[in-house]
């Protein structure tokens, strides 16, 4: 009888994904309820996001309609610039527009890296309008599997 | 001597937060966005160019029925590369929008094409709705 009272329980045969997207939305919830859609915007062009695995750390920043002559990676100092412009379009004369809410200019954004990062691996790569730059892990920043001896 | 030319001033980038769409949620988890888009009409055709960053051509939907066009974009999300966020500032996610056109389109010569993330559609003007010249004599 008790039991018939106590509602439906979660099932657990979902799996973590699920889980891990209900966290999410609910981050996203309390972030907007606090009034912060962006978590930690340095208000400047472009935002950028950064996410590592064991081996690399990622820089990824969505930069649409960019021609690859018109960005500009550098490295100096153990500082990453990530410099461009885009380009307004030359449309034909006689258009009349309806809507123009695709922004141009220049842009540029600094990164300071650590030591932890290989300085002479890195690449950059732009796809789909989402330039992504991968900087290796030094190798004493990389994960290590300490292997476990059986006691004699 | 060296002679410093100044650069000419150009216009900077301002960082702008992606719009997301609320209300009818979609049956996909996860935010939905409104693209930026510009639009603009010649004599034969309306463009519409829409920034749909991480969308590839299989991802892309447009449909256009009783005079309401909607584009769809889907992505690839980051969580899916195995990888662990360090810091956000911009999410990801779908891209949709909807408009009404006035004109009569000429549904079998749209285009579309994807190029860097940026959506370029051309729907060229029914022959009924294109501008005709009308001659007035005089008599």
């Amino acid at each position: 009888m008790i039991l018939k009272r106590i509602p439906s329980l979660p099932s657990w045969s979902t799996g973590f994904r699920d889980l891990d997207e209900a966290r999410r939305d609910m981050e996203r919830l309390f972030d907007s309820l606090a009034g912060q859609t962006t978590r930690r915007s340095a208000g400047v062009y472009p935002p950028i996001n950064v996410s590592e695995d064991s081996d690399s750390v990622y820089i990824r920043a969505e930069l649409p309609g960019i021609k690859i002559d018109d960005l500009d990676l550098t490295m100096e100092d153990n500082t990453l610039t990530i410099a461009g412009e885009r380009k307004q379009a030359n449309e034909d004369d006689s258009a009349s527009y309806h809507r123009r809410e695709r922004e141009w200019g220049a842009f540029r954004r600094s990164f300071s890296l650590t030591s932890r990062v290989a300085a002479d691996g890195i690449q950059a790569n732009y796809l789909d309008g989402i330039l992504t730059v991968t900087l290796p892990k030094a190798a004493e920043a990389r994960p290590k599997q300490i292997s476990v001896q059986a006691g004699a | 001597m060296t002679v410093l030319v100044k650069e000419k001033t150009k216009k900077e980038m301002e960082p702008r937060q992606k719009q997301e769409i609320t209300g009818a949620e979609a049956t996909r988890p996860g935010p939905v966005f409104t693209p930026a888009v510009d639009i603009f009409e010649t004599e034969s055709a309306i463009t519409l160019l829409a920034d749909m960053p991480g969308v590839q051509a299989d991802g892309l939907g447009i449909d256009l029925r009783d005079n309401v066009l909607t584009i769809d974009g889907r992505i690839k999300r980051a969580e899916d590369r195995g990888e662990q966020m360090l810091l956000q500032e911009y999410e990801t996610g779908s891209f949709r929008r909807e408009f009404r056109l006035a004109n009569s389109i000429d549904q079998n010569g749209i285009d579309a094409s994807l190029s860097n993330g940026v959506l370029r559609l051309t729907l060229p003007k029914a022959e009924a709705a294109r501008p005709r010249k009308i001659e007035v004599r005089s008599g």
